[in-house]
């Protein structure tokens, strides 16, 4: 990569703008409301998002081939409401832990071999997704089930103690773990690879010889996988199953992945991104706790907000690099104009 | 095969129409009386005219929808603008006089739709991510307009328009009507439909043929927000109260099936006005058919997801070269 003049590579400018509204949030905070900087305060960050977390890693792969997966909400539902029932008809935890997360490769598989095989926009097929999650969840049950089985509750009250009396969850600890793995996925994996190079463009990908049908699907299955995974952490942390659980988090799992610097056109973006976009939402929403008086819809507002920065600032990156890419590509070509409004630079080859 | 219904059977509108013929068929074996209206008060009442009264708000945005949609747009903003406008309208009309709160109500959306269009057609945003915005931080203003509650309204002239009677038909069908022929006079009489359809089919063509692209998507989606506002009015107005959290949930899912379901590809382009109407027709009735069969209407969600893939495999390309070199063998025209 080439490097900027002052030392930041151009491809970090995300990360480190994300990195820095953190600072700035937990500091904001920390000045404002006492008892704000503690230990805690930034672990329970990761105990009450976890799930999020997960469910956005998951989600980071699809947007980086360019797609989008809105059934991600609906699913967890679909879990919590799947698990609570199974474990009321007095099966083993892990089985059903099991089953879960079976149901999500599967439900993933389907919906990726959908949009490969048939080139259905993936957000229909995702739609489609999210209702029948959703109406299969109400299908169980229109009530909220309540969890009693013992090995849940144990996992669920379990603490992993870090730096004294401090402790983050279970559930925490399989976040960071699957970030963990996502990375090392996305960075040294040939599957990894293969993902930047379909986002970057499916048919160059395609003509390079690179697995595409194979990795669209596979995409799709971990990100079905992560959001049944993100299901069994969110019921381990409500210990119930609803069918109305989590309304709208798609929407808050896309908002991660783009405060966390991932490209929405596809084929750029950093896996640690949707983690810090995780934890910027939820340092506004812990400030919006501490101070007590505004009311829980500025948190929207707030993210509604922070979206809006972000993707002008995707926006003015990608403009700079195509300015940059058209110049190149006119000196390689100089009586060629090639122009592309709406799409980034990689379409320009099309 | 008979060479007419060959034709009428590649229109785009010949198998939405047909869905919806084979549902209230389905309806008329289920349903005793599903097809009866009768006059009371001076007013029709029956399932049919229900099904019209209940579809008007979401064939308003449906209609607006299909014109982003036509230029390969998509805006999701709409369940939040909706909330907003049936918000403020309830907020205003506490201080002030019901033309008032319409006025602001339908100012409101165009500000919300400007916001949007400014985005996509200046910004050059992806549509799906711009509207994001405007649908994350919506219902989070709708919610401070409120300041949470669920507002009242008593105004007689507001409730007329969600659920007075004009010649004997709810009002509220006037007001989708009117949309409707509006919407297709600009299709069919006004440069602004020529020039939104070759923009969806191909931005870069009809840049160099002349046609300023930026202003038309930003008309279009100012148009999108002015339905989103109209349509919260109507709703707001049917059930005497603006609730910023549950008011159009989902509209937006629901819009887009109905204007895929009508025959307008998502990959914009040529846009069937008519064919959205018929679409979202297609789905109340499906919603009331449930409903009135007495299933759990959460299957609702199931059966419209069925709809959704079944709908999408008919129009994607792949799926019907299967059927077509299946039809070659057998038929011959």
């Amino acid at each position: 990569m080439k490097r900027e003049k002052f030392g930041i590579k151009e491809n970090h400018i995300f990360i480190i703008a994300t990195m820095a509204l953190i600072v700035l949030l937990y500091g904001y905070g920390s000045i404002a409301f006492a008892g704000f900087f503690s230990t805690q305060v930034f672990l329970n960050l990761f105990i009450d998002n976890a799930y999020l977390i997960i469910v956005a890693t998951g989600m980071a792969f699809v947007i980086i081939t360019g797609g989008i997966d809105l059934s991600v909400g609906a699913l967890v539902a679909l879990i919590s409401m799947v698990s609570a029932s199974l474990l009321e008809a007095g099966l083993n935890g892990f089985v059903v832990m099991a089953l879960s997360l079976l149901i999500g490769i599967a439900f993933g598989a389907f919906q990726g071999y959908f949009i490969y095989r048939f080139d259905l926009h993936p957000w229909i097929v995702t739609l489609a997704g999210m209702f029948l999650a959703r109406g299969a969840s109400f299908l169980i049950s229109t009530d909220s089930i309540v969890i009693t089985n013992e090995t849940y509750s144990a996992i669920s009250q379990a603490k992993v103690y870090l730096f004294g009396d401090h402790y983050i969850s279970i559930g925490a600890v399989v976040a960071i773990i699957v970030v963990a793995i996502a990375i090392y996925i996305a960075k040294w994996t040939r599957f990894g690879r293969n993902v930047y190079a379909i986002g970057g463009n499916v048919k160059s990908a395609g003509l390079m010889g690179l697995p595409v049908k194979r990795t669209t699907i596979l995409v799709y299955v971990f990100s079905g996988f992560c959001s049944a995974l993100g299901g069994v952490v969110f019921t381990l942390y409500m210990l119930s199953g609803y069918g109305l659980h989590l309304l709208g988090m798609e929407m808050d799992a896309i908002a991660a992945c783009v405060i966390g610097g991932i490209l929405l056109t596809g084929g750029f973006g950093y896996l640690i991104g949707p983690t810090l976009g995780v934890m910027s939402m939820g340092i506004i929403q812990t400030i919006i706790m501490f101070q007590g008086t505004l009311s829980s819809w500025w948190t929207k507002i707030a993210v509604g907000f922070l979206l809006f920065v972000f993707i002008l600032l995707q926006r003015l990156i990608v403009m700079k690099r195509r300015k940059r890419n058209v110049i190149r590509l006119k000196k390689v070509r100089n009586n060629v104009k090639v122009q592309s409004p709406s799409q980034s630079v990689s379409s320009e080859y099309k | 095969m008979n060479p007419f219904l060959y034709r009428m059977a590649q229109t785009k509108i010949f198998w939405p129409l047909v869905a919806l013929l084979v549902l209230l068929l389905l309806n008329f074996f289920l349903i005793p009386g599903f097809f009866s209206v009768e006059i009371k008060n001076g007013h029709l009442f029956g399932s049919l005219i229900d099904i019209m009264n209940r579809v008007i708000p979401l064939l308003i945005i449906s209609i607006g929808m299909t014109l982003v949609i036509a230029k390969e747009g998509i805006d999701i903003s709409v369940g939040s603008v909706l909330a907003i406008s049936g918000a403020l309208a309830a907020y205003i009309m506490e201080s002030s006089t019901v033309w008032v709160a319409l006025i602001a109500a339908v100012g409101v959306g165009i500000v919300c739709g400007m916001w949007n269009g400014v985005l996509v057609s200046i910004f050059e945003i992806q549509p799906m991510v711009a509207t994001l915005i405007l649908l994350t931080v919506g219902r989070g203003i709708a919610q401070l307009i409120t300041g949470g509650q669920i507002l009242t309204i008593d105004d007689e002239l507001y409730k007329y328009i969600g659920s007075g009677f004009l010649m004997g038909l709810p009002f509220s069908i006037f007001i989708g009507g009117a949309i409707f022929l509006i919407m297709l006079y600009m299709k069919k009489r006004t440069a602004m439909g020529l020039f939104l359809e070759s923009i969806g089919n191909n931005i870069t063509a009809s840049k160099f043929a002349g046609i300023q692209p930026r202003k038309i998507i930003f008309l279009v989606y100012t148009i999108s927000g002015v339905c989103a506002a109209i349509a919260g009015i109507i709703v707001s107005a049917n059930v005497s109260s603006a609730d910023a959290n549950n008011a159009g949930l989902w509209i937006e899912l629901d819009a887009i099936l109905a204007v895929v379901i009508g025959g307008t590809s998502m990959r914009g382009g040529r846009y069937f006005l008519g064919g959205t109407v018929v679409g979202a027709l297609f789905i109340q009735t499906l919603s009331t058919t449930i409903y009135s069969v007495g299933i759990n209407p959460q299957i609702v969600m199931v059966v419209k997801a069925f709809v959704v893939i079944i709908v999408c495999l008919v129009q994607s390309e792949q799926f019907r070269s299967i059927f077509m070199q299946f039809n070659k063998k057998k038929v011959s025209f």
